[in-house]
Order: C-alpha cells, then structure tokens, then sequence
C-alpha cells in the first residue's frame, strides 16, 4: 500500500504530481510536465483521497446544514414546499378539467406529488456538485485539502435533503390511502440511484461550468423542460412521439419504480433500470478524473 | 543546524491572463489539453503576462527563507504553487514531508456558526479528525485567548480575533514544510509574540518559508532572504540585512515638503564630513565613525523669542531612533531675528550601514510656553558607508575587557 499509518495528517494531495515515499517522508513534485504516473496509481490516489474525505465531507455537510437552518424560521419546511406547491397546481389544473393528464394507476393527487418530490430530488442532485465547488471557490483557492471532501459534503446534504422529502411523501401518500408493501423498503434504494444518476451528470458538467456562468444558468431551464418528457405530472401516453421520447428517457424507469414500489406495485422496465445504472457507474468514474483534472485550472481562474 | 533539502524550486514560472474573458476561454482550452494529454506551450498567448519567472531555490530543515518584494511581485503565487494550489507553467517544486500552511487562517470559517463549531470546521479542513480535535480543543482555546467570544457566531468577531481563532487551530499542526504568507499583519502586540513564540518552537524541525512586508519581522524570523520583483528574482541571500537593505534600496526616498511656516523656515540643511559638503539634494555617503556636522540654516520672517532647534534621526524604515534636544542647554538666544545659522557635530557616526534620515523642527518658547513653529520630516538623506553591518541603527564600540576564563 502507498501510504502509511493511520495519521489522517498524511497528505495526498496530488492533482499534478507524483509521490514516492523518501525517508518517511513523502515527497511531492509539482511541474509543468503534468501527469507521468500511469493510470492505476492515479486511481489508488483518488479512492485514497475520497476515504479520507468522508471525515471532512461529514464536517463540510453538518456545518452548512446546521447554518442555513440556524437562519431561519421555518427550517425543514422549505425542504419540500416547491414540489408540493407544483403538486397542488397540477392537481388543480386536473380538478378543474384544463389538462388531460391521461389515467393515473393511483389517484392522480398521489401520482403528482409523488412525481414532483422524486423530480425535485433529481434536479437538487444535477445541481449539487457545480453549486458546492461554487461555493468553495474561496477556500480552494487558499488552502489545500482533498476535493473529495467537497464531493462527498455535497452527496451527504442531498441525502438529507432527499431524506426529508422521501419522508413527506411517504407520510402523504398514507394520508391519501395509498398502501405500500414491503417493497418499500428498497425505494430508498432506488432513489439512491437516481440521485446517483443526476449527481454524476452535474459533475461531469462542473469544469466547465466553473468556467462558465451559462452552464448553470442553462441547467435549471433543461430541467423544467426535461420534466414534461418524464411521467412526472402525467402518464406516458400510448402512442405518439412523446410516448417514444419518454420511454426513451433514462430517468423514467427510475420515477415510475420509486412510485410503484411506494404504491405496492411491480418495477418498472428493470432492463433499462439497470443499463442506466451501469452507465452511470462508468460514467462516474470519468466525470471524477475530469474534475480532479480540471481543479488546478478552476482556481486559477 | 541545517538539516536535509526539504523544499527545492527549479526555473518555476506561472503566467496569467489579464482579460477576463481571454483567461476563461484559455481555461477551457487547458481543460482539453489536459483530458487529451497534450503538452501546453510554454510561450505567452496574447494578455498573458509572467507573474513568476525562472525561480530557483532551496530550503532545508531549520532554515527560514524570507519571501519579501513589492505589491504584485508574485510571492503569493509562489507560495500558492508550493502550496499545491496552482500547477507551475515551467519548472518543479519538490516538497518533502507534511506541508502545512498559516495562509488563510480560518478557512472554512461559517459565520453564522459558533466560535467553537468552527474550531471542528477548520480542523477538519487542515487534516485533523475530530477525535485529534477534541484531545487538542482546549489547548486551541487557551492559545487564542478568545474564551468569553467563543460561542458567539463568527460574523461578529473582529479580522485580529478571526486570525487568533484560525492560527489557534493551525498552531497544532506540527508539519515538516511551514509557508506563512503575511497573516500577523491584523493581530495585536501580544499575539504577533504568540506567534513568533510557537514559530521558533516550529523552526527546528521544519523549513519554512515566511512572507511579510514588515521587515523587523522578516529580520525576526528568517535565515536567507529571496527578494523578487516583477516576478524575477532579484537577490537571494543568507546574509539577512544585505537582503533587507536591497529591499529598501529599490524605493527612491525623497525628502519630505515642507509646510511653509510664516513665522520661521528652513533655508538650507547640509552635512560636512572629513572635508566635504553635501547639500540636501545630493547622494550623500558619510564613512563609519567619520565626524559629521549638520549645518542649519533659518530664515526668520518674524522675530522669535527662545528659538530651540531639534533634530530626529530616522532610519530606512522611518524609525525614529535617536534626538537630539540639547540646543537650549548650549545655545541661549533671547530674541532671533533675519537669519540664524548653527552648526551642530556629531563627533563619531556609529550607525550601521544603511540610509538614515534627519527630521528638523524649531521650537520657540515664550513667557515659558512652548511652542512649535516648523517640523520638516526627513530633510535630508545619508548613507552610512562602512564595515559594520546590523539590524539595529545604532552600532556602540563598548570597552571589553577580559576578567575571567
């Protein structure tokens, strides 16, 4: 193993550079040349610097919580109020006859709120890595410490955000007589994935939208219209282009299962669930060395 | 006492952008020279500029470099790039052992959080675990003498507590490479010693690298000095004053406007030394330990009763370190009219080598209230020219004498 010991205080902190150990002491080397190490020890380095990272992630993840709440009156209320208030207005539009939303396989109150409290868990994930390394421009430029801990922070925050959503539902959907069965249990799971899925997709956009203003201003208005391709606030329709754009979506098994399994019905489209979660997998892994890639070049701009 | 290299710097150089838009756009295209593999050039594109050019030392353990230059000279930017934080665009830096920094004391600060939950905060930031935190937590709040503030959110403490609370934290760390980039500017009296106090205890075993404008700190703490300007380096040096004294050296310092007075001026001031007269625009060297005489002349507008001439000798960083108040012990003149000139020596010149200025001012006293009619700030300029060379301005030849081995 390269490094030694339990001493969190090793560091590794090795974007461009190459590390031998000389001595007992490590020995860093910065240089123009960039990278000249291989591939594999570059890995060893990054899954070195995320186990590192879950201490100080935990640290960054408590303080920003524990702050925003500090400040403010209403506290976990705000969690969930933009998607119950979207709910409501969709359930509205429906009751009054304005929108044909097609047949819902539970009543249509529970199908929308369900759906635009697992939209909003998707679109806080694409949001949360460009929105944390934001954040933390200041600090990194001034001070070295492993990125990591910025991933890992932003992953435990829309944890505990999609926590609380997932929480509200659960108690709605019982509310409105929707009985779940032991699946349940596995919808956690699930959604896991999904913001897994999103997560990887906002980090693979954060470089360049660390650079750019535009890109975080793009994503936002991508999402709105994402979410009329996705079986959020209406059924996917039998026929039809969108039918075809919609069954095509990645994120449609994802909703429809988290739903299914909160109603006591089947996965939905397991196949392509899964094929989504593979690539997801791949992909994260290069959206992980892009970013660490891309670091140096964030704080000098 | 000097141990192995720890820290070693080869033709290291950094360029930036000056356009905003251009320094993006040049963000974007390193990203995908980076992804591909492709090498940079090193050549400058168009608004870019050297902020770091061909840089070249070494530290060892024990040894303190001391980091000085002008505003924009690029030793920020080199302590960045030692500190990880921006990649060089020429050269290597090699760095041996824990790296620690006293850079931006209070990283991760929350100001909406408490004193003391920042304490986890910027701990955690710097490589501590909670539990290593813990064990050192009240060390950490003793040292920063902020014990009454602590629970009080952090937007409420002044910039010197902010810095005693995150050099607290950092104080802990026990790391082989030091860089501290001008951070004791804000605190008071008390804790600037605090912190020399816990550097020197650091010093033995670390090698480090100490920026500030301030030279009595700079002379305090370092053991080499590397001055750069406009990002070169200009002089890199063991020998602590001569670096110190080229620091000074690249500042042109003009004697001061006068403030016309309407009862009294200043004529002329000259200094005469082994034969030679020197005028106040001149480049005046006076030897070590020559004689020197101040020749002063005053022209009176209005007549003055008692007048009291006294002089102030300042050196290169307008330190006032000597008077002299002694005219009216020597002198009497009941009334002064039209011109007054006087002469004053200075039998032996016992300054160390360096520039040195002299501050004239005349008091007059009438019916036994004083009172001041001119003060012309630094006057005149001299060199002092000579072997001796201090940090202090005065250099005495004491009597030694041998009583016992």
């Amino acid at each position: 193993m390269l490094f030694i010991g339990a001493d969190s205080r090793f560091e590794a902190r090795v974007d461009f550079s190459s590390i031998e150990i000389n001595n007992n002491l490590e020995v860093k080397v910065y240089s123009s040349e960039g990278l000249k190490k291989g591939f594999v020890p570059m890995l060893r380095e990054m899954f070195h610097d995320l186990w590192r990272s879950k201490d100080l992630g935990f640290r960054l993840a408590n303080r920003d919580i524990r702050s925003m709440y500090r400040q403010s009156l209403l506290g976990l209320f705000w969690a969930f109020i933009t998607p119950l208030m979207t709910a409501l207005v969709w359930i509205f539009l429906n009751a009054a006859g304005v929108v044909k939303v097609g047949d819902t396989p539970i009543p249509y109150p529970a199908y929308v709120f369900s759906g635009t409290i697992v939209w909003a868990i998707f679109s806080e994930s694409i949001l949360a890595p460009i929105t944390q390394t934001q954040g933390a421009k200041g600090m990194m430029s001034k001070i070295n410490f492993p990125k990591e801990g910025l991933l890992v922070s932003a992953f435990y925050k829309l944890s505990f955000n999609a926590a609380i959503k997932l929480l509200l539902l659960v108690v709605v959907l019982l509310f409105m007589g929707v009985h779940p069965d032991w699946r349940i249990v596995l919808v956690p799971l699930i959604l896991l994935v999904l913001m897994f899925f999103g997560y990887v997709i906002g980090l693979a956009l954060t470089p360049i939208g660390m650079l750019y203003g535009d890109v975080g201003r793009a994503i936002p208005i991508g999402l709105q219209l994402m979410m009329f391709l996705s079986p959020v606030v209406y059924v996917i329709p039998s026929e039809g282009t969108l039918s075809s754009i919609m069954k095509l979506n990645p994120v449609t098994p994802i909703i429809i299962s988290v739903r299914n399994y909160i109603s006591g019905m089947d996965f939905y489209m397991p196949g392509y669930f899964w094929l989504v979660f593979g690539l997801t997998l791949l992909l994260s892994l290069f959206a992980w060395i892009l970013y660490r890639l891309s670091i140096p070049i964030i704080v000098e701009r | 006492m000097a141990g192995e290299v720890l820290i070693s710097a080869e033709n290291v150089g950094k360029k930036f952008c000056k356009n905003l838009k251009r320094s993006l756009w040049y963000g974007a295209q390193d990203l995908a020279s980076t992804i591909t593999g492709t090498e940079r050039s090193t050549a400058l594109r168009k608004d870019e500029f050297w902020a770091v050019q061909g840089i070249n030392f070494e530290v060892r353990r024990g040894e303190c470099l001391g980091l000085i230059g002008h505003n924009g000279a690029g030793k920020s930017t080199l302590l960045k790039m030692l500190n990880g934080l921006l990649r060089p665009d020429t050269g290597k830096i090699t760095m041996h052992g824990r790296v620690g920094a006293l850079i931006e004391l209070g990283a991760g600060f929350n100001p909406i959080l408490t004193g003391r939950e920042n304490i986890f905060n910027n701990a955690a930031i710097l490589g501590f675990t909670k539990k290593e935190t813990e064990a050192k937590l009240q060390e950490i709040i003793a040292f920063s003498e902020i014990e009454d503030f602590l629970d009080m959110p952090v937007q409420n403490y002044s910039s010197g507590m902010r810095v005693r609370l995150g050099f607290a934290v950092a104080a802990q760390m026990e790391p082989d490479i030091l860089l501290v980039d001008e951070v004791l500017a804000v605190g008071d009296i008390g804790f600037v010693l605090k912190c020399f106090k816990r550097m020197d205890e650091l010093l033995s075993n670390t090698a480090m690298i100490f920026v500030s404008h301030s030279m009595p700190q700079v002379a305090r703490m370092s053991t080499n000095i590397l001055l750069m300007s406009h990002g070169k380096e200009l002089l890199n040096t063991n020998d602590v004053s001569v670096g110190i004294t080229s620091y000074y050296n690249q500042y042109k310092l003009e004697v001061g406007n006068q403030q016309l007075s309407d009862i009294a001026n200043l004529a002329r001031i000259s200094l005469i030394s082994e034969g030679k007269t020197f005028q106040q625009e001149d480049e005046i060297t006076i030897n070590y330990n020559a004689e020197l005489q101040i020749e002063i002349e005053i022209d009176c507008i209005r007549e003055i009763e008692n007048p009291k001439i006294f002089l102030i000798f300042a050196d290169k960083e307008q330190r006032n370190f000597g008077e002299v108040l002694n005219f009216g012990d020597v002198i009497q003149i009941p009334k002064a009219n039209g011109k007054l000139v006087v002469k004053a020596t200075l039998p032996e010149t016992n300054f160390a080598q360096g520039k040195y200025s002299i501050t004239i001012g005349l008091i007059q006293e009438k019916n036994k209230v004083r009172e001041t009619i001119f003060r012309h700030q630094s006057a005149i300029y001299f060199t002092v020219h000579g072997t001796k060379h201090g940090w202090a301005p005065i250099q005495y030849n004491l009597d030694w004498k041998l009583i016992g081995s």
